[in-house]
Parts: C-alpha cells; structure tokens; sequence
C-alpha cells in the first residue's frame, strides 16, 4: 500500500475530521438558507451572532462532555451529572442568598460535584457495581436533594458577579465559552502531557491487565468520576448563572444525555479504551450546530430530539462498521497460517 | 452445597423484597389511619398498572443483560397515537390498540437488531430510541388529547366485585394479566432460560447451540410490545393521551426491576419480584400521599435510597456466590 492511500485511510479513520466535514456541511447547509448565518456584529463592544450564540448555549454542554470524556474512556459512564448541576445550581443560589462570596459559592458548587463523583467513584471501582446502575442512584436520588435543598421552588439570583459568569463579556468575547475553552486545553495538557491520560486508556481497554501491570486501577476510576463530578459541578453554576436561577426541576434535565452523545459523536468509544478530548469539544459543538439550525429554521423544539437520535445511531454504526472492517482484517491474516 | 440452601439463596432477593414490602406497608398502616384498607390495596395495583407493566417488559429485557431506556417515551407515544386515531379520526379502539402495538414491536426489533447484529450498546441504541419516540410523539401534537368513546367508559366503569367491599378496576386486572403472562413466560418456558442464559454468560450461551440473536431481538421486541400496552393502559386509566406522559418512567421501572431482586447485569432475578418492586414503590408514594407534610421529591431520595440498598445486598449476594465457586 501507498504512503498516500495509508495517509488517507488514516484520514477518515479520524473522528476529527468527520466531525470537521459534520460541521462544515451543517454550516454550508444554513449558509445556503441564510447567507448572514455565520454574521458576528459588534454591538455595544460585544460580539452578536449566531456562531456567538452556538458558542455561548453549547459551553454548559461541553463542560460535561470534558468530565464524561474521561468516565466513558475508563468504561464506565455518569448519569448522574444533570442531578448534579441541579444540586450544584440550588446550592450556588443559597449560598447568595446567605451573603456568600463570588469564589466561596463557585468553589461549593464544585466541592458539591466532586463529592457526588467521589460517591460515583466509590460505588463503580471499589465496589465494582456496573456503572450505570451505580450513577442511576444519584440520578434518581440527586434531583430529588436538589429539590429538598431548594424547598422546591425555582430561586432568583440577583447577584451581578455571579451572573457575569454565565452571561458577561471580557473583551467582547462571552465568559463562558472561554472558561469552557480553557478547563478543555488545561486538561488536554493535563492528560496528554503526563501518563494519566495512558492510565486512563489503559484501565478502560483492560483493567485486569492494567492492575497486573502496578496500575492503581480503582484509584484511575475513582478520580475519573471524581473530575466529571467536579466539570458537573461547575455547569451547574454555568446554568443558574445564565438562567440567574436555581431550578431543581429543570436544570441539567437531560443533560447527561447530551454529554453522553457528545462524547460519542466526537469518536470516544462507550466501551473504552480509548478517547478524544478536542473530539467531545467539537461533538458537543456539531450538537449544538444541530439544534440551533433546528431552533432556526422553526423546528418545534418537542421533535428537535429525532435528528439528534438518528445521528448518534450513525456515528454509532460507522464506529461500528470500523469494528467489523478490524475483524475481517484479522481473518485475511490467518488465512495464510491455516 | 445442597439444593434446597441454593434454591433458599436463589430466592433470598426475592424474600428479602416481599419482606420490605411487608414491612413498609405495616409501617404506613401504623403511620397513618385509614391506610390498612382494601381500597388502598387495591389502588397500589390501579395506580402502578403502566409502570407495572412496563417493567414486566423491562425485566425480560434485563434478564438478558441488556437494558431499555425508550420504554418511557414509547408509553407516550402510544398514548397519544391511540388517542388521535380514537378521537381525531374516528377509528375503532382496537385497530388503534393492534397498531399502536405493532409500532411498538417494530421499534423493538429495530432497536434489538442494531444491538445484536452491529454490536451497538443497548444503552445507546434505546437512548436514541427514546429520542425517536417522544419526538415522533410531539410531532404528532404537542397537546393533550380527550378519549370519548363508549369503550373506554366501559373500561373505566368496569371492576371485578370480589366480595361487598373490595372492587377490583380493569387497569389492575390488566397488570396481573402482564404479570401473569411475564412469569409464564420467563419461568416456565424454553424462551425464559435461553433469555437467563443468554444473560448470564452470551459467550456460554452461543457455544451451547442457544439461538443468542434470535433471543435479544425477540425480547426487545416484546419489551416494546409491553410499554405499548403500558401506554395504551395509561390512556384506559386518565381517559386521554399525552405526548409527555411517562417522561422519566424508564428510571422508574429499572428502579422498580432492581427493588424485585433482578440483577441488572443479566441472568439472574424474578418477574414476581419486579411485582413487589411496583407494590414497594406504590406503598411509599401513597404513605407520602396519605402524610401530606411529606413533600413529592423524598419519593426520589427514598428510591434512590432503596436501590442502594438493594444494590448493595445484590452486590454481596453474587460475591458470597463467586467465592463458593
């Protein structure tokens, strides 16, 4: 074979670049209904637009995607995420309402998170129970906190530092893509640059082996859940910042869904082993594209979730299609032997 | 190891649920005054009657180590589909009903072929189910839709008289149908141990000759043929459809599988379980109920504290059981 054929073959196997061709062709689509789509306006020193606006709705549901990256890379997934950004919210909004600062309630809502992750960690590597049940708990139990923490009523934030998080601008770029943006490449750093990143790989292929090669392989998990509990935190007070309320019902409602998706769409395999964490960024991105286009051209957002369904199943057959093209691949090689 | 301590430790889970059933409807009976009632018992099973019958559909489906996650959006779906057809167009119930399931099972075998043949997860592929149909649900009116027809006043008047006091309503004769059916099914047919085998070990099961793919997608089949029925109940017992109704439901009823001693990993439980599981979560949203102080959201954290705790009991039993081998 070719070095240009290989070259190319490497090409497509990349998640990068069919999420790249995803996004340039949902793009080219909305261009040729509305040629101002990708118009950016500067208006009172701040930037307007749609690709602003896909930036700014999509931030809440990278921050998850980053932390169920690296859960769903160890084998493992977290359902108990969008509970959790609605425990984080009603605690971001009490913490105000008692007079609390900007960096302590910032830094509750997180320790709320990593807590909640370290209860996840706990369950799904030292007491090895599968991972979705083990999250499912909190699931149903954490929305249920919230709304306890809450008294069930929907909390108005009224607190302009805070809300400047969710919705303010610094040098006419929006706060929260750009936070989102920078835990994104402070852990991409943080994995690729040191070994974590292979402990996590190598505890997602095969934990057995790992644990006989001296891997901590329960600790690997337990901080994996314990850093997607932390992320969970932090969107949380993304959202009561942006809706400047804490809404125990309504925050984070499906969002470990949309998390979940996104890592899959953006090429990290639910069954582990191996991630991508500039794949989840863009894959939550391509989501976002989607569903903006849909809210744009009047789709009614009750049936917007159906081509959200068909993509996954897509990405998830293609992903399929390369499993089989390895098999056969394997049989071509014994062949001879036999 | 004898057989009658196997068998004990087989049904222990099974036990242990009827136990905290019993346990929780005494404490409720003590609790509050009037709660120690037929009427009471009775509306545990009209009340639960979709949800119970969903999750008889979910138990086969976790019985083979797989898992549904559109169960809840299908029930919606259903509701609304037959409600249209009934009101808006004029059809007779029972080709709404027959159609209704027919969708049902179609999405089913599409959702369980993708699972076996292309080795998709099941937790993935019924997500996206689940999107399908409560969008497919809302495209068909995002409105709640009326059911008059004199078949569904006759259901609704309907009830088995079982003595002076104790009338039993059609939606809980129907769950005990389901149930009925489900156990047969999964206990006393061929179908049930391939479904436990395949469960417990696919690889096993394969080199014993048991018809594996055939199993997975039958069962995700009639899983969706259950929550069709779940959804055309729900229409029996409010007398409308919705293309919202049973949102979260799926939770719910692997809640309620797992409270019936059903080990989530596959090949192991009880559909008679799955039953207690339902009464278990009937009997604490009606002692919240009959309480009134008690806000709706402990429902959540008492189930969530629930399946920890049978999780964890689970957990215990399988590793007793790993040991001895």
């Amino acid at each position: 074979m070719s070095d240009v054929t290989t070259f190319w073959a490497r090409l497509a196997r990349s998640p990068i670049v069919w999420l790249v061709g995803g996004l340039v062709a949902l793009t080219a689509l909305n261009l040729t209904i509305d040629p101002t789509f990708l118009k950016v306006v500067v208006k009172d020193g701040h930037l307007y637009g749609v690709p602003i606006d896909i930036l700014n709705q999509g931030s809440r549901t990278m921050l998850l995607a980053l932390g169920m990256t690296l859960v769903i890379a160890t084998g493992g997934v977290d359902l108990s995420v969008g509970s959790v950004v609605a425990i984080a919210g009603a605690v971001c909004a009490l913490l105000l309402q008692a007079g609390a600062g900007l960096a302590t309630t910032i830094a509750a809502a997180a320790g709320v998170g990593v807590l909640a992750g370290s209860v996840n960690g706990l369950l799904v590597a030292r007491l090895s129970i599968q991972p979705i049940v083990a999250t499912l708990i909190l699931m149903v139990a954490g929305r249920g906190i919230a709304q306890l923490a809450s008294g069930g009523q929907v909390i108005i934030i009224s607190h302009p530092a805070f809300e400047y998080v969710g919705n303010g601008y610094v040098l006419g770029l929006p706060v929260a893509p750009l936070l989102v943006a920078g835990l994104f490449a402070a852990t991409s750093l943080l994995v690729r640059r040191t070994a974590a990143g292979l402990f996590v790989e190598a505890v997602g292929d095969n934990e057995t082996a790992s644990r006989f090669a001296g891997l901590a392989a329960a600790r690997v998990k337990t901080l994996a859940y314990v850093f997607c509990g932390g992320c969970a935190g932090l969107t949380g007070v993304l959202t009561a910042a942006n809706v400047r309320a804490a809404d125990a019902n309504r925050a984070g409602e499906n969002a470990e869904l949309d998390a979940i998706f996104a890592v899959v769409v953006g090429g990290t395999a639910l069954t582990g082993g191996r991630f991508s964490i500039a794949g989840s960024y863009l894959g939550a991105l391509l989501m976002q594209t989607l569903a903006t286009t849909m809210y744009y051209r009047g789709v009614a957002p009750a049936v917007a979730p159906v081509p959200k369904a068909l993509l996954i199943i897509l990405v998830a057959l293609l992903q399929s299609e390369k499993l089989r093209a390895w098999v056969a691949g394997i049989w071509r090689r014994e062949e001879p032997v036999a | 190891m004898s057989a009658v301590t196997s068998a004990a430790r087989r049904n222990l889970p099974l036990g242990v649920t009827g136990l905290i059933l019993i346990v929780l409807f005494g404490a409720a009976s003590f609790a509050y005054d009037g709660f120690f009632s037929s009427r009471v018992m009775v509306n545990l099973f009209a009340d639960n009657a979709f949800l119970g019958i969903a999750a008889v559909g979910m138990t086969l489906v976790i019985f083979s180590g797989g898992i549904d996650l559109s169960v809840g959006a299908v029930i919606g779906f259903t509701s609304i589909f037959t409600a249209t057809l009934i009101s808006g167009h004029g059809v007779t119930p029972v080709v709404a009903w027959t159609g209704a399931v027919g969708l049902g099972a179609l999405l089913g075998a599409v959702m369980g072929a993708l699972i076996h043949v292309f080795r998709l997860p099941a937790f993935l592929v019924t997500l996206a189910g689940m999107f399908l149909a409560r969008g497919a649900g809302f495209w068909l009116t995002t409105e709640s839709v009326g059911i008059t027809h004199p078949w569904y006043e006759a259901i609704a008047n309907f009830s088995l008289s079982l003595g002076e006091r104790i009338q039993i309503p059609a939606a809980a004769l129907l769950l005990l149908g389901f149930v009925a059916m489900g156990y047969v099914l999964a206990h006393h047919q061929r179908f049930g141990r391939t479904l436990l085998a395949v469960g417990g070990n696919e690889q096993s099961a394969l080199l014993m000759g048991l018809p594996v793919g055939r199993t997975k997608i039958i069962v995700y089949t009639l899983n969706g043929m259950c929550a069709a029925a779940a959804g055309i109940v729900a229409t029996l017992y409010t007398g409308s459809g919705n293309p919202s109704m049973g949102t979260g439901l799926e939770l719910d009823a692997i809640a309620v599988v797992v409270m019936g001693g059903t080990l989530l990993a596959g090949g192991r439980g009880h559909v008679l379980g799955t039953l207690f599981g339902v009464l278990i979560f009937g009997t604490i949203q009606a002692a919240i109920l009959f309480d009134g102080r008690l806000s709706s959201w402990w429902m959540r954290i008492v189930v969530g504290a629930l399946l920890l705790g049978f999780i964890l009991l689970q957990r215990f039993l399988v590793r007793g059981a790993g040991r001895r081998a």
